[in-house]
């Protein structure tokens, strides 16, 4: 393992490890008698899982650019404003950090962790030899950034309740905000259903052919 | 001790990475000191000093101001003397057609009921620990709901949000901000204090401790 630079893992020792806790059991048990989290050394319906949340929030990611996130009555006409159109109005209006935020948030980041996730799957499922590390750091910001999607959906919930003026103006929300935020949480579950574990386990395995190789 | 036993206490002795599964000997890093995963880089543990006690405090503050803001106004817009304020609750309710509840019921989840959840659970938890007393049945199994929780309470984001949309009606509308505004300001800075104070295997130790009757100090 001169690779990986440690010892061993908890698998090779024949124990399984609790992620919530980080204590170890042997490999027959179920249940972590330390915090009560389930064990399981890897998870072998991690990926199908990742895949099923992954579709799921695709499927909801293509209305949620289609239809209006937004339905703004003003003086009686009523203008429905998607998620690049609301920021495309802000970017002529001069505001263009906040357009610039709101596209980064709705745009560039889903369809990035759609990427990010669908490669790490496949990268475990093909056993590709890439940069664990790499992998790691994606992995870690999918997790960290992938919430803050939901920005737009609090967006749309503030000016909806504020924005009510009688026959001036008001503003409500439209369907998009609905299957955007499911797609939102549907990626959320797909990359925490994701057993990191398994990117490691690569170069265990990766390690030992190479052993066998050398054997006498 | 029967052999069943020795092999449990043996086990204690070990932690896994929970990102990369490397197992290592379970050595207690100092206080203000890291111990970090040699193949992942995932920090493994990292005690700070009386962190359970603000951990506790922390948490106390976040169910006040949370049950305050949710009485106190929150935004305030005016135009062509037509008035209207909302409350936190009337932005979680905006999505009131018939399809949108779903999304209003959700909204209320993310920054209410969830970052609530949080630190009663916390508290629940920990405090026991503050008294020298042994942790309440349950309190593992809320510490790690309360973990689980953690990427589904959403209240700084929201924090986000309303600045988001304040700047996109500052054209049409005067927009005054209430004091629940600033309430969930503040919580938002507490939140993001507490996630930097709470190392997780340092509360697993902790309750640990005060399980067996040693003191935590
Ligand atoms: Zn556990
Ligand atoms: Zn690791």
């Amino acid at each position: 393992m001169i690779d990986s630079g440690i010892e061993t893992t908890a698998r090779q020792q024949g124990l399984v490890a609790c992620t919530h806790c980080s204590r170890v059991w042997p490999t027959a048990a179920t249940q972590c008698q330390r915090c009560g989290a389930k064990l399981t050394s890897r998870d072998a319906r991690s990926l199908s899982r990742v895949w099923a949340w992954w579709m799921l929030g695709l499927i909801c990611y293509i209305p949620a650019n289609i239809y209006p996130m937004l339905e703004t009555k003003l003086l009686f006409k009523v203008s429905g404003g998607t998620i690049v159109g609301g920021a495309v109005e802000l970017f002529a209006h001069g505001a263009v950090a906040v357009a610039l935020v709101i596209l980064l948030a709705s745009v560039a980041i889903p369809l990035a962790k759609f990427g990010a996730i669908a490669y790490l799957a496949l990268s475990v499922q093909q056993g590709w030899q890439s940069n664990q590390h790499r992998r790691m750091q994606i992995y870690e910001v999918v997790e960290f950034v992938g919430r803050w999607s939901m920005i737009d959906v609090f967006v749309v919930a503030v000016l909806s309740s504020l924005v009510q003026l009688g026959s001036v103006v008001s503003i409500s929300p439209g369907p998009a905000s609905l299957t955007f935020a499911l797609s939102v949480v549907c990626t959320m579950l797909a990359a925490r259903s994701f057993d990191s574990r398994l990117i490691w386990d690569s170069i265990a395995k990766h390690d030992t052919n190479r052993d066998q190789v050398f054997k006498p | 001790m029967s052999i069943k036993d020795e092999q449990t206490a043996a086990l204690a002795d070990l932690i896994a990475c929970p990102t990369c599964d490397a197992l290592y000997q379970n050595v207690e890093p100092q206080f203000q000191q890291r111990a970090v995963c040699t193949r992942c880089h995932t920090v493994l543990s990292a005690p700070i000093k009386g962190s359970v006690a603000r951990i506790v405090a922390l948490a106390i503050a976040v169910v006040v101001f949370l049950i305050a803001a949710v009485f106190l106004p929150f935004l305030r817009i005016e135009a062509n003397g037509f008035k209207n304020a909302s409350s936190i609750f009337d932005a979680a309710f905006s999505f009131s057609a018939a399809h949108l509840v779903v999304l209003s019921i959700a909204v209320l989840i993310l920054i209410l009921f969830i970052p609530m959840a949080r630190a009663a659970l916390l508290i629940f938890a920990l405090s026991p620990l503050l008294l020298q007393r042994p942790p309440f049945r349950g309190a593992y199994l809320a510490f790690r709901w309360s973990e689980d929780l953690r990427p589904w309470s959403m209240a700084e984001i929201f924090v986000l949000g309303v600045g988001v949309a304040l700047v996109k009606i500052v054209d049409l509308a005067r927009v005054e901000v209430g004091a629940a505004f600033w309430l969930f300001s503040i919580l938002v800075v507490f939140n993001v204090f507490q996630d930097t104070l709470l190392c997780r295997s340092s509360v697993w130790r902790a309750l640990d401790r005060a399980r067996n009757g040693v003191r935590n100090d």
